[in-house]
């Protein structure tokens, strides 16, 4: 027999479950919103607006509005780089650097990432 | 802590100053310096008076100034001034008062602290002083932190200089020693946040956290000390400690040589303001 079709659904479905692991795990958007949001986690609010996110308020302006991120971050492992030590990209940057200080572990950057591509 | 970022402040100024070629300020006399802050302020806020500037963050929302105005009308902790000036007025066992400490019984000298010392190699603030005047008279010494000696007593011996021009001198390498300290303090990114003092006030001054406009750091050291909400004393000291736990740094003790410097840098950045204290704080 031919296996293309099932083998097409086979990488289809990988390729899915490795961008959007949403799928996978329903409550992880939630959970990253949580620790995006949370004070003493993330906290990304004191700097962010997050204009799509009704839930996230703030008056904050000093980081750009975190929107369109699929767009401005087509790679996963850029945007996580970029919680995990924003000075890499810009060592002038006033942004925490959240993983190399351990403000937050690999996994709630993991979180945090999936929330992100929801905005 | 961090390392010394003086780097960070070399990249800073060539982006912000590009234009104006102003040398980086890690090799800066104190006074140009001050000129560098100011063109810098200038430039994010065309609009503002520099006396404006002893307002904070005020400056820079009508709706904020408004209430504060009104505020300021009938303080709510005048009660707080009002023994402070009886702290200042009562005599101490041997007759005197604090008032017998100071040129011109104590009027118009706030704005020249902090001074540097150079019998004893330190930087001395306007509450070292209160204290050396309760030892000379036999009187036991404030604590620094205390808001119901050293806090009411300030509040009211600094209103005896409002109106009086900031006029700090760092002149000699004693004094340029400790000048230099306290910059490298406002420049050095500290704690698990990685921020310096800079990162707020100077790089995002104007801006918002969350819900708070970032205020400049020229002007901030000349209306201490603030009420909170009206009534919560805070000394100068007291700020730069809680700005310290918000960067999740380790703060330096209020009366610390390490905060004196600082409030020494910062003083000097505000010379030519005018004192006015103490005033309301949200
Ligand atoms: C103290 C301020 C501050 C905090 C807190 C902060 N950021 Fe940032 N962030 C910035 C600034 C400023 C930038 C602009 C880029 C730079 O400085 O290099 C930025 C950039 C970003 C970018 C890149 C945006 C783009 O399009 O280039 C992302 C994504 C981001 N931040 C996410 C976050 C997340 C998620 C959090 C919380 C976990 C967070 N930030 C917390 C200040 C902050
Ligand atoms: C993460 C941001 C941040 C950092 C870093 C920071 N501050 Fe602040 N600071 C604030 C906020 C917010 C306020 C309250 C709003 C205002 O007046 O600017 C404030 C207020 C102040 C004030 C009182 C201003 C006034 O007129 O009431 C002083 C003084 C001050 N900071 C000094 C410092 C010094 C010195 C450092 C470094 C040791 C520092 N700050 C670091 C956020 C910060």
């Amino acid at each position: 027999m031919h296996p293309g079709p099932s083998l097409g659904l086979f990488i289809f479905a990988a390729a899915m479950a490795n961008c959007l692991p949403v799928l996978a795990e329903p409550d992880r958007v939630p959970k990253g919103a949580r620790l995006a949001q949370d004070v003493a986690k993330g906290n990304c609010l004191a700097c962010h607006a997050m204009p799509t996110d009704a839930k996230a308020v703030t008056s904050a302006n000093i980081g750009p509005p975190l929107i369109s991120i699929r767009a401005r971050f087509p790679e996963r492992e850029q945007l996580r780089r970029q919680l995990w030590d924003a000075g890499l990209t810009n060592p002038d940057t006033v942004m925490p650097p959240f993983g190399k200080h351990q403000i937050l572990t690999t996994e709630e950057i993991d979180l945090i990432v999936d929330y992100l591509y929801t905005l | 802590m961090a390392l010394p970022r003086i780097k960070f402040l070399t990249q800073l100024l060539a982006v912000t100053l590009a234009a104006a070629c102003i040398g980086a300020l890690a090799h800066a006399s104190p006074e140009q310096d001050r000129a560098t802050f100011i063109a810098l302020y200038h430039d994010k806020f065309p609009a503002a008076a520099l006396e404006d500037y002893v307002n904070g963050a005020l400056m820079l929302s009508a709706d904020a100034r408004a209430q504060f105005d009104s505020i300021m009308e009938f303080p709510p902790f005048q009660g707080d001034i009002d023994q402070g000036r009886t702290l200042w007025e009562t005599p101490f066992r041997n007759g005197k008062t604090f008032a017998s400490c100071y040129a011109n019984g104590g009027r118009n000298i706030a704005g020249n602290y902090p001074y540097y010392d150079s019998g004893n190699d330190r930087v001395v603030t306007f509450e070292m002083d209160i204290n050396r005047c309760l030892r000379d008279n036999g009187e036991a010494q404030y604590k620094f932190s205390d808001k119901a000696t050293m806090g009411i007593l300030t509040a009211y011996a600094r209103t005896l200089s409002d109106g009086m021009r900031v006029d700090v001198r760092v002149a000699g390498t004693g004094a340029i020693a400790k000048y230099e300290q306290g910059k490298k303090l406002y420049f050095t990114r500290i704690g698990q946040y990685n921020f310096a003092c800079a990162s707020c006030h100077m790089v995002n001054a104007g801006k918002i956290l969350r819900t708070e406009i970032l205020s400049p750091t020229v002007g901030q050291t000349t209306h201490w000390p603030v009420f909170r909400g009206g009534d919560n004393l805070n000394t100068l000291h007291m700020r730069y400690r809680r700005c310290m736990e918000q960067m999740r740094a380790s703060p330096f003790p209020a009366g610390s040589e390490e905060l004196n410097n600082l409030e020494y840098f910062q003083s000097y950045l505000s010379n030519g303001l005018p004192m006015r204290a103490s005033v309301y704080r949200k």
